[in-house]
């Protein structure tokens, strides 16, 4: 009983942890089934088929491709107009600078559907045709915020007599920028980023509000799917997607300890 | 996510410089995008929810309050379910984020990078397909169903009000789940960052002044982690009002959301008027709640 009530915190904590990981476990295993008819829902027996064949699926790869590419784009943009934005709230003052921060951190405190629909009825007021554009301008627009964050607390976090260092040793201004403040704020942008990337390729409600009728990310083709019966390459995705960002994060993680640990 | 990166460098903030022109160009493209992609859009749909017309012959803006007085005696139970699920939902993941973001929070070394990788990574899988597993997990031919029933834990669901039909699968407690379990992440990175800050000789201050447990946690610890708390409350509490993805997917005709309302008057109702209205008091619902709560709790540090 001593016992139980000393380690209680690290059994919650594993089986917390268990229950995280648990749907992923189920998406690998159910990747590796061959489902007897149309729903992946019941395990029957064990097949390579979805592995061998992955975008057997129609219609699959194409939206998995878009949402890539509409990821990629959205992400370069933020992650760009987002950091210049964070170096002047991060290091200047300014007139309105409070009520430009409380407009950085508006969208992330709107739920998806208001700002999904939001956009809808800008568009349809201008009469703009859903489609890619739309899809780009409003992940544009929820990953912007978080990038801002991300970046600008590691912005803030800079001692700035690193800088002052720099000129001391007569380094110009963009001298010390480029070779002092910006490798030290890249993990703060790489980690804004990789957060905007994740962020747009998750999407479905926003995305739903603004794609039409012919665009299909892949968020919006499992959501189809969902509805008829979902083919096992979904979860052969699911489980790239998941080994994917295991390798990643571990990977930037590990770049960070290794960094902390030679600071 | 915004918070996965604790910094641990210095903690002098940098000099604060003045000028307006830097700052300015700076910005120009991020505040041209926010102004005209989310201030000018919540202006579009204010603007929307007074209209009266239909998707062939137009809108107008007729000033026509009626929408809101509609929407809300039709749609009052969903705005209340979404509140309320959202509520327990953000509770529970408190409760089930607390221990986990203590536990990863006082290990040491590559055991501590695994376990938060190991948070944050199903967040990068994709969420829809995660919730499709949760349809698999909760179905009644499954161990969880039968582990339930086993220890009559289904029955307890059941005098909750949180089954349907003695099946977990299609009920408020699978919805809840749900929403418990994709917002977790949300929960644990923020109060991870508060935890680990937190100064473990002022437990054990607390400690030698003869506090016991309990003490030592409600008067010490919890009041220190409040900005945590604070933050992600709020990171989870916002998207899971509005989501309606797991009432959806993991719910029955008896669970929907207002977020379900919203999608359906917007995209196959095509009542544009209602459906604004309908997000415009969302929005400005969850605005007064949050208001009120970050005032209550006395913390400014929002993000």
């Amino acid at each position: 009983m001593a016992w139980l009530r000393r380690n209680a915190v690290v059994i919650i904590g594993l089986l917390v942890m268990a229950y995280i990981l648990l749907p992923n476990l189920v998406v690998v295993i159910f990747s590796f089934n061959k489902p007897n008819g149309r729903y992946n829902y019941e395990w029957n027996h064990f097949s390579l088929d979805a592995w061998l064949d992955p975008c057997g699926s129609p219609g699959m790869c194409e939206a998995l491709g878009l949402s890539i590419w509409v990821a990629v784009v959205a992400s370069l943009a933020s992650t760009v107009i987002g950091t210049m934005a964070a170096f002047a709230l991060g290091r200047y003052r300014f007139r309105g600078r409070a009520a430009t921060n409380l407009l950085v951190f508006l969208p992330m405190a709107t739920p998806e559907v208001v700002m999904g629909s939001s956009l809808l009825t800008l568009f349809v007021a201008m009469g703009m045709e859903s489609g890619q554009t739309t899809i780009l301008i409003a992940h544009i627009l929820f990953t912007l915020s978080f990038v801002v964050t991300t970046v600008k607390a590691r912005v803030a976090s800079l001692d700035p007599a690193l800088e002052q260092a720099a000129a001391d040793l007569y380094a110009t201004p963009a001298q010390a920028f480029w070779k002092v403040t910006f490798p030290l704020v890249a993990p703060g942008i790489g980690a804004g980023a990789l957060l905007a990337f994740a962020l747009s390729f998750d999407d479905y409600i926003v995305t739903n509000f603004n794609a039409g009728a012919t665009t299909v990310t892949f968020p919006m083709f499992v959501w189809g799917a969902a509805q008829r019966g979902t083919p096992v390459q979904i979860n052969v995705i699911g489980t790239v997607m998941f080994l994917g960002a295991v390798g990643i994060v571990g990977i930037a993680q590990a770049i960070g300890a290794r960094k902390r640990k030679a600071d | 996510m915004a918070f996965a990166v604790p910094s641990r460098g210095a903690r002098r903030p940098a000099k604060a410089r003045r000028g307006f022109a830097t700052p300015l160009i700076l910005l120009a493209p991020a505040l041209l995008w926010l102004i005209v992609f989310f201030v000018i859009p919540t202006i579009s749909l204010a603007s929307q929810s007074l209209q009266t017309g239909d998707i062939d012959n137009g809108f107008v803006l007729t000033w026509h309050f009626q929408n809101y007085s509609d929407a809300l005696s039709r749609y009052w139970p969903q705005f209340a379910r979404s509140f309320s699920y959202a509520a327990i939902a953000t509770l529970g993941t408190l409760i089930l984020g607390y221990p986990l973001a203590w536990f990863i929070a006082h290990r040491s070394g590559p055991l501590k990078t695994t376990l938060l990788v190991l948070v944050v990574a199903p967040f990068f899988t994709n969420f829809l397909i995660r919730t499709l597993a949760w349809q698999i997990i909760l179905t009644d031919q499954g161990w969880v169903a039968g582990f339930f029933r086993a220890t009559g834990l289904t029955q307890v669901l059941q005098w909750l009000g949180l089954t349907a039909n003695d099946s977990l699968m299609g009920s408020p407690f699978a919805v809840i789940s749900g929403l418990i379990y994709n917002f977790l992440p949300f929960m644990v990175l923020p109060l991870y960052t508060s935890i680990e800050r937190l100064d473990l000789r002022l437990v054990d201050a607390a400690g030698d002044l003869y506090a016991n447990g309990w003490n030592k946690f409600w008067k010490v610890i919890w009041p220190l982690s409040l900005p945590g708390v604070v933050s992600g409350t709020l990171l989870t509490f916002i998207p899971a009002a509005g989501d309606y993805i797991n009432s959806k997917l993991l719910g029955n005709t008896n669970t929907v959301m207002i977020g379900q309302v919203i999608d359906s008057q917007f995209l196959r109702v095509l009542n544009y008027p209602l459906a604004a209205a309908l997000s415009f008091i969302l929005m400005v619902s969850i605005v007064v709640l949050v208001g009120a709560y970050v005032r209550a709790a006395g913390t400014e540090e929002l993000v």
